[in-house]
């Protein structure tokens, strides 16, 4: 009798399931205690953080600029890039960043509108990657001009040479869909930004509350102002996510619409805009690690249950990447063009080929390797290393359609092959530094985290008990 | 677009009777401004020469071949160029049917480039230099480019310009062979003819009319104005 009492499970079975309470939405703190909370965290700036704002100043006005106006003053030869490699480093990062910038939008849009409730903490901070990711993309279309002090003659206005842009042009449809872009997600950024602007007001002395009130725009949070912007909030998520994806195909067919061997594909369209997804949440774990390791109060808003939904959404995007890379490559193969093949070559065999496994290692392996383990997804910092990795690897990908493209065209005495030179790496280096200097600025004038969010979320979650289980339930919020 | 393009000017060059020895670049360079880089960005890929000799091996060594093909813009009737410049600095001649290039509208964005299958425009990398005496040679009739903008042949427009305004003033015709570019008046071997291709007895549109007559990647249908002529007969002279 007594051998069979010991025989009984000492292990609770649900032990190793986590806690409902782990989760955000089922853990809610008094609205006063969390504003103060993302208050604190805006005006927390210790010395270290005005140390790494300082550093990322200096690299954005001596890496960025400085290198910037040296190539305009010596010229483009002070970049590597040559016959026939005509584009380089510049429009690779300008392809990279542009891919960055579309993580906030899908993120926050997508997410919205198909009512994922695990996004409310972290909409705005991939809303200004979003943002600031076009800061640095927009810069590269001018910065790679021959004569960036005539960039406006793309843009058509009315002179007395009665001359226009080419609207032929696929970089007249770039500078279009971009500035589109950039208009409708700082909007998009802004109008769940009012009601904490009105609740940093209230709560907010000298210069702050100066600058609050006027981006609050006089909330006051009746019923009626909250409707009207969430009805904004609606139209803005469903609109922009085809702006969203008219903006990397539009970059896509920079190179598609080209008939340079290589480039010139159908398939370009989508397989860009599943590499910027990649890229752009794989970027936004790293900013969620980051924002969550440095910032005060935020391992409360920011949890591993996020960076585990961020995680399965970047396995999906891997996927969908590797069999859109399949397709691109395998039919060129198949095909059988001496061009194309010749192209290839150089990806498999050339002298640079390590970028090309280095490629595929860092998009598909890796990712597939661990992603599927939730341990794995869970760790924020493994989940930064991992988004650092994929991003190297689509960086690479944007650097060979570029690149490598060029160097093997349809004549073989013109073949070449592109070293980057130093000034290229500068500005390269400091538009990251841009990214990072703008983000940093901001995390201190904005809060990060929008409250208003969260706390009408956990309003409308609840636990329920239903036999002996508690079941996680969420109520209609509109 | 019309389905074929319109004829007008055009260039035939006899890669039977030429021989590599690069008096047409000479020529063109100096008629032309073109840069001169140096040897170490020349050796870089970044020569300004609108008109090169590509030189291809042909079987192995000791029975080893060297075919020489001098490139230069094709002139395409519908331009792989053309429509990606966001501001028309490429853009097509209606009057000479030959594809222009407008450095002062040109701002740089090399797109043009990367689109001509034929690599055969040239980039100004850097502002170039002619030391004193050099600028003496500087041929008044043609810009002297600047620093980030894009060029290439232009079938040495000015001298077809000239030819046109002395004929219009005598008030005739343009002559067959009146007018020549600079390359194919410094041919030592008179591998390179040019002329009227809309006159169907200029003697480019004889020579077009050849057997051994080819355009370089035809297949893509760019309608180009240049006729390479090879197969080694001569029965068309």
């Amino acid at each position: 009798m007594t051998a069979k009492l010991s025989a009984f499970p000492k292990e609770h079975p649900h032990e190793h399931e986590e806690d409902p309470r782990e989760h955000l939405m089922l853990d809610p703190r008094p609205r006063e205690e969390m504003n103060s909370m993302v208050l604190e965290s805006m005006q927390d700036t210790p010395v270290s953080y005005w140390v790494t704002v300082g550093v990322l100043g200096l690299l954005v006005g001596v890496a960025l600029f400085g290198a910037w106006g040296y190539m305009i003053s010596k010229g483009m030869g002070v970049a590597g890039i040559r016959r026939p490699v005509y584009w380089g480093v510049f429009i690779a990062n300008f392809v990279f960043w542009i891919g960055i910038s579309h993580a906030g939008t899908f993120v926050s849009a997508i997410l919205r509108v198909f009512k994922a409730e695990f996004r409310r903490p972290f909409t705005r901070a991939a809303e200004l990657m979003t943002t600031f990711g076009l800061a640095a993309a927009g810069l590269y279309p001018l910065i790679h001009l021959g004569r960036t002090w005539r960039f406006y003659w793309m843009i058509p206005y009315p002179n007395q040479r009665w001359l226009w842009p080419n609207f032929h042009s696929p970089l007249m449809w770039d500078m279009l869909a971009i500035t589109t872009y950039l208009l409708s997600s700082t909007i998009y950024l802004y109008l769940p930004l009012i009601p904490d602007m009105a609740m940093a007001r209230d709560r907010s002395t000298g210069w702050r509350k100066k600058l609050y009130r006027v981006l609050a725009l006089g909330w006051r949070g009746t019923e009626a102002e909250f409707h009207h912007l969430h009805t904004a909030i609606n139209i803005f998520a469903f609109a922009i996510i085809p702006v969203m994806f008219s903006v990397h195909t539009i970059v896509a067919w920079d190179f598609a619409v080209a008939m340079t061997p290589g480039w010139h594909s159908t398939i370009f369209g989508p397989y860009f805009v599943v590499g910027a997804i990649l890229s752009g949440v794989s970027a936004v774990t790293m900013v969620l690690a980051l924002i969550r390791g440095t910032m005060k109060n935020m391992k409360y808003f920011i949890r591993p249950e996020h960076f585990d939904a961020l995680g399965k959404l970047v396995l999906i995007f891997s996927m969908a990447w590797g069999y859109f890379f399949f397709n691109d490559f395998n039919l060129e193969w198949y095909g059988g063009e001496a061009v194309g093949h010749a192209v290839m070559d150089y990806h498999l065999h050339g002298p640079l080929s390590w970028i090309w496994y280095g490629m595929l290692v860092a998009n598909i392996i890796i990712p597939w390797a661990t992603l599927w383990n939730k341990k794995i997804r869970r760790n924020p910092w493994a989940m930064f290393t991992i988004g650092f990795i994929i991003n190297l690897g689509m960086y690479a990908e944007r650097f060979m359609i570029v690149t490598f493209v060029l160097s093997r065209g349809r004549m073989p005495f013109d073949w070449g092959w592109y070293k980057p030179s130093l000034v290229e790496l500068s500005i390269s280096l400091g538009s990251i530094a841009l990214f990072l200097f703008l983000y940093a600025v901001m995390s201190r004038l904005i809060p990060l985290i929008p409250v208003w969010e969260v706390q009408e979320g956990q309003l409308a979650h609840t636990l329920r008990r239903i036999g002996k289980a508690e079941i996680p339930t969420v109520s209609e919020l509109e | 677009m019309s389905e074929t393009a319109q004829e007008k000017w055009g260039m035939v060059i006899d890669l039977d009777r030429c021989n590599g020895c690069q008096a047409c670049v000479t020529a063109c360079s100096l008629e032309n401004n073109v840069g001169f880089v140096g040897e170490e960005s020349a050796a870089y890929g970044r020569g300004m020469h609108w008109i090169r000799i590509q030189r291809y091996w042909e079987g192995e060594y000791p029975n080893i071949t060297a075919r020489f093909r001098p490139v230069m813009c094709q002139q395409c009737g519908h331009a792989p160029c053309e429509p990606v410049c966001p501001v028309f600095a490429t853009y097509h001649s209606e009057a000479e049917q030959i594809n222009v290039q407008v450095y002062n509208r040109c701002i740089g964005t090399r797109y043009c480039a990367n689109n001509c299958p034929y690599v055969a425009r040239t980039f100004n990398w850097f502002d170039w230099e002619w030391p004193e005496p050099l600028n003496e040679q500087l041929n008044p009739d043609v810009t002297v480019r600047r620093r980030g903008i894009m060029e290439k042949c232009t079938f040495c427009i000015q001298r077809i310009r000239k030819g046109e305004e002395d004929a219009e003033a005598e008030g005739r015709e343009v002559a067959d062979g009146e007018i020549q570019p600079a390359c194919a008046q410094a041919c030592p071997a008179d591998a390179i003819v040019f002329g009227n291709l809309a006159d169907p007895e200029s003697r480019v549109s004889r020579l077009a009319r050849s057997a051994r007559a080819e355009k370089l990647l035809e297949e893509l249908g760019t309608e180009t104005k240049v006729i390479y002529l090879k197969g080694g007969s001569s029965r068309d002279r």
